[in-house]
């Protein structure tokens, strides 16, 4: 009977790049930027590290494939560095990788990284690019945005929202992330906007506009892992620890099979149900202080908070209006902005979320620092609404 | 007795019908003499239209109701067929899902090659061809833009069922003319067409050529001019038509409409096109006499049988010219058939080759769209694949190929993409939900912008799913239409 990874791993040190347009920045830059931030703050020396987990999801737009890309920007001391992809969901499935490491025994200190730079291609949003050769031959020729928008379709019809007030909801979500954006200095967008700026942006995929959609950033975000006892040993007195690590992969039923309506991602509800199992959560409303979501687009943010058991089936939309997910709200979501403002380098995103409960939780979080959280949940979400990847991870404070 | 004759007709015309005035105005700065053609409208191929498509869904219509098992050959006939070497009726055979093992032909080099293809194709079922033969004509006119041509054009196709035995029409004569008149040619390296005077065309090529024509395919069946009661020759030269049958004695009220206001000429497909509107309109014992003009004339007789009455519903002509959506943007006609080198942006960069191992491998799941019924529990999946997707069954290898073409279904969540590339942005692709089920994420194509919804009811068409111009290729897939 597995024991879950509750409590066994702990976070050593956390560092994350700038986000943005880095012009100036090679993909190795942001990589080291992330990681000397990292390595100081987990107050041990390169040599310690004894496995690297490197994740990029577009790798053919900056670094290329493999671990080679990490080890030689860290020069690191030939150790294994393995390279993972998994769409959007990429980020966390490294540090998975390292905790599950630490975990297993097989190492006492592991590093995972996530890095993209995404601004070499010359136009905004994500690069097109083949999804394979056999689906290349019937696929549309989806974008991010017009796969979500699917949701919103979905949505309106299962729970028969009006369009138009389903997209103040949306515009709403928009706006919170904003206004909690500007309060960090690492975020790649960093101004408030109006609900009526939002409704009004141009249209890229019905009806998603371009402030439904987050920010494509250049950015690296990294976690060095340990035991308690090492991190102990180290000196720590106070860190953040892993509750829960649970991953779910569609098999291909929304897509294929009539049971999925279309308003939900199916995966983040079984991964959250397992994660809560294993974090010991029963009423994840009342316990979580605070969610880094996968608001990759507006719409995806607010019917995560249905999946995670956040909001009522068919309520989110509503909850969102009523201000439960703001800063100052029940159930603070995107305390840092989210991918819709601090960014979204897609490898590193799932650490970056990690990055912003590991500062909460320690209460490094200056101006934008929640009332002292205890629990904090991140969701990291690859593909598309009907066949995808997510991730959800439950981290909080040590009371061992 | 052999006793070959059509046993079905289908048509299919694109559903942009672009205005000849839009043509004009952007031209008659130019050329202020096309304001003469400048009435009605032509219809236009969208941009995944072509002539494998629009020969593909005539044949659906002409197949309508029939066991496609039956079909024993299909010809294509077409001037504008997208592959030189790679046979287009082939294409056609696997996106019908017939049978292997028939005959498939190519019937191209003039505008005479509807009626030569379709006097050939009765020819195969007179000598002892099982089943049906089904003859296709198919079209999308390539011109130069502001030019006569361009206005007088339109792009279409359609479709027989030619067999033997129960025919609603029966080839009671015919006769062909061979004569090398070059009223326009279209060499192997050139885009477009190269025409001679018109005057010259119609004295010493329609009215000298066709006549003889005509008076040898009633000569062949026994009949008078007298007894003809619809007459058809496209022309797009005015008053032709009409010219030709009073010098060949046809009563002036048999003299066919060309649709020259409504659909243009469609080059190859139009005989045949006119054909099928006639028999759209005929009553039994009605003689119809086609005749095709193009370095030469074949002229046939078709005599209407009883059998006509009881032909199922289809599209038909009528069908194809009702489902129609007027296009005032001529710069849309230009961009869709190249005739413009638009700027789609970066994304449009993507390399679209098209790997023919893959595509030879999925060719009934891509070409055929065929998926799977699991024989355990029932479940419709597409695409076919080992595991059943039914999450109370998960059955290992148990699906049949179960066509879903002609299966109805309605848009579960769609969206309308301006970022992704598209040639006619937005796209739109979305979650259809087939009836009996089954579902697929998937490309809507002539959408109605003002009525698509979820919900909304759709069938699935043939049609260009990527075009690899560095290469000459196009990939085909099926997308959701809305419903008539």
């Amino acid at each position: 009977m597995a024991t879950g990874i509750k409590d066994k791993v702990a976070i050593l040190g956390m560092g994350c790049s700038k986000f943005g347009e880095r012009w100036d920045m090679e993909a190795q830059d942001l990589m080291v930027e992330a990681f000397t931030e990292c390595i100081a703050d987990a107050g041990i020396e390169k040599d310690r590290i004894e496995a690297a987990w490197l994740s990029t999801a577009i790798e053919s737009v900056h670094v290329g494939s493999s671990g080679l890309p990490l080890s030689v920007a860290l020069r690191l001391p030939y150790i294994p560095v393995t390279r993972v992809e998994n769409f959007c969901a990429s980020g966390t499935e490294a540090f998975r990788g390292a905790v599950y490491a630490v975990a297993s025994g097989a190492c006492d200190v592991a590093l995972a990284l996530g890095c993209e730079k995404l601004k070499d291609t010359g136009y905004g949003g994500l690069p097109q690019r083949t999804r394979g050769v056999t689906n290349d031959m019937y696929w549309p020729n989806l974008s991010a945005p017009g796969m979500f928008a699917q949701l919103a379709a979905g949505y309106r019809g299962a729970h028969g929202v009006d369009k138009d007030d389903l997209k103040r909801a949306m515009a709403r979500v928009s706006v919170k992330s904003h206004a909690n954006g500007t309060r960090n200095p690492k975020a790649h967008l960093r101004r408030e906007v109006s609900e009526e700026q939002v409704l009004n942006a141009p249209m890229v995929a019905e009806p998603i506009g371009l402030y439904d959609c987050c920010g494509v950033s250049d950015g690296a975000a990294c976690a060095i892992v340990t035991t308690p006892d090492i991190a102990r040993e180290l000196g720590k007195t106070e860190f953040v620890t892993v509750k829960a690590m649970q991953l779910s992969v569609s098999n291909g039923e929304e897509a294929g099979h009539s049971g999925w309506d279309g308003s939900y991602v199916k995966t983040t509800r079984i991964a959250s149900k397992k994660a809560y199992e294993e974090a010991g959560i029963r009423n994840p409303r009342a316990e979580l202080d605070m969610t880094e979501v996968h608001d990759c687009f507006s719409i995806t943010e607010l019917v995560t908070m249905e999946d995670l058991g956040l909001a009522e089936e068919g309520r989110a939309w509503r909850d969102v209006l009523d201000g439960v997910f703001d800063a100052d709200g029940e159930v603070p979501c995107q305390i840092d902005g989210g991918l819709k403002c601090f960014g979204h380098p897609i490898g590193a995103s799932g650490l970056r979320m990690l990055y912003e409960m590991y500062l909460q939780l320690l209460g490094r979080a200056g101006e934008r620092q929640l009332d002292d959280p205890q629990l904090g949940l991140t969701h990291n979400l690859g593909g598309f609404p009907h066949m995808n990847v997510s991730s959800v991870s439950i981290v909080g404070r040590y009371e061992g | 007795m052999p006793n070959p004759g059509i046993t079905a007709f289908g048509a299919y015309l694109p559903r942009l019908r672009l205005q000849r005035s839009a043509i004009v105005r952007a031209n008659a700065w130019a050329n202020s003499a096309l304001a003469a053609h400048g009435r009605g409208e032509r219809s236009m191929c969208n941009w995944d239209e072509d002539a494998v498509t629009m020969a593909v869904e005539a044949a659906r219509d002409a197949l309508s109701g029939a066991d496609r098992s039956e079909v024993s050959a299909v010809h294509l006939a077409s001037t504008t067929l997208p592959f030189t070497d790679r046979q287009n009726s082939g294409i056609c055979a696997e996106a019908l899902n017939l049978e292997t093992e028939i005959g498939t032909l190519d019937v191209t080099s003039s505008l005479r090659a509807g009626t030569t293809g379709l006097a050939n194709a009765l020819g195969a079922v007179r000598a002892g061809a099982p089943g049906q033969v089904l003859f296709i004509a198919s079209e999308h006119r390539r011109s130069r833009t502001g030019t006569p041509q361009e206005l007088l054009y339109g792009d279409g196709a359609a479709a027989l069922c030619l067999g033997q035995g129960d025919v609603i029409a029966r080839l009671a004569g015919r006769h062909s003319i061979s004569v090398d008149f070059v009223d326009h040619y279209r060499g192997q390296q050139s885009e477009f067409d190269y025409d001679w005077e018109e005057r010259w065309v119609r004295d010493e090529g329609y009215l000298k050529i066709v006549p003889p024509a005509v008076a040898g395919a009633l000569r062949d069946c026994g009949l008078d001019a007298g007894a003809i009661d619809r007459f058809l020759l496209p022309c797009s030269l005015r008053r032709v038509p009409e010219m030709v049958a009073r010098q060949a004695g046809i009563r002036p009220e048999a003299v066919a409409d060309g649709m020259q206001q409504v659909c243009g000429d469609t080059g190859a497909a139009h005989a045949v096109l006119m054909l099928c509107r006639a028999l759209e309109e005929a009553e039994p014992g009605e003689r119809i006499l086609v005749a095709g003009f193009g370095q030469g004339c074949d002229a046939l007789v078709f005599e209407v049988t009883e059998a006509i009455r009881s032909l199922s519903p289809r599209r038909g002509v009528s069908g194809a010219l009702a489902r129609r959506a007027p296009e005032e943007n001529y710069d849309r006609f230009l961009t869709f058939n190249g005739l413009v080198d638009k700027d789609f942006g970066k994304r449009a960069e993507v390399d679209r080759q098209t790997p023919l191992s893959t595509l030879y491998r999925n060719r009934r799941m891509l070409t055929g769209f065929v998926g799977g019924r699991c024989e355990r529990c029932g479940t419709v999946q597409f695409p076919k694949s080992h595991y059943c997707v039914n999450p109370n069954c998960g059955a290992f290898d148990s699906q049949a190929d179960h066509p879903m073409a002609d299966t109805p279904g309605a848009v579960k969540t769609w969206t309308a993409d301006s970022l992704t590339f598209s040639i006619d942005p937005p796209a739109y692709f979305g979650m259809v939900q087939f009836e009996g089920g089954g579902r697929l994420m998937v490309d809507f194509t002539d959408v109605d912008r003002e009525t698509f919804d979820i919900g909304a009811r759709v069938g699935m068409q043939f049609r260009v799913r990527e075009v690899d111009s560095e290469r000459g290729f196009r990939k085909y897939f099926w997308k959701a239409v809305q419903s008539d």
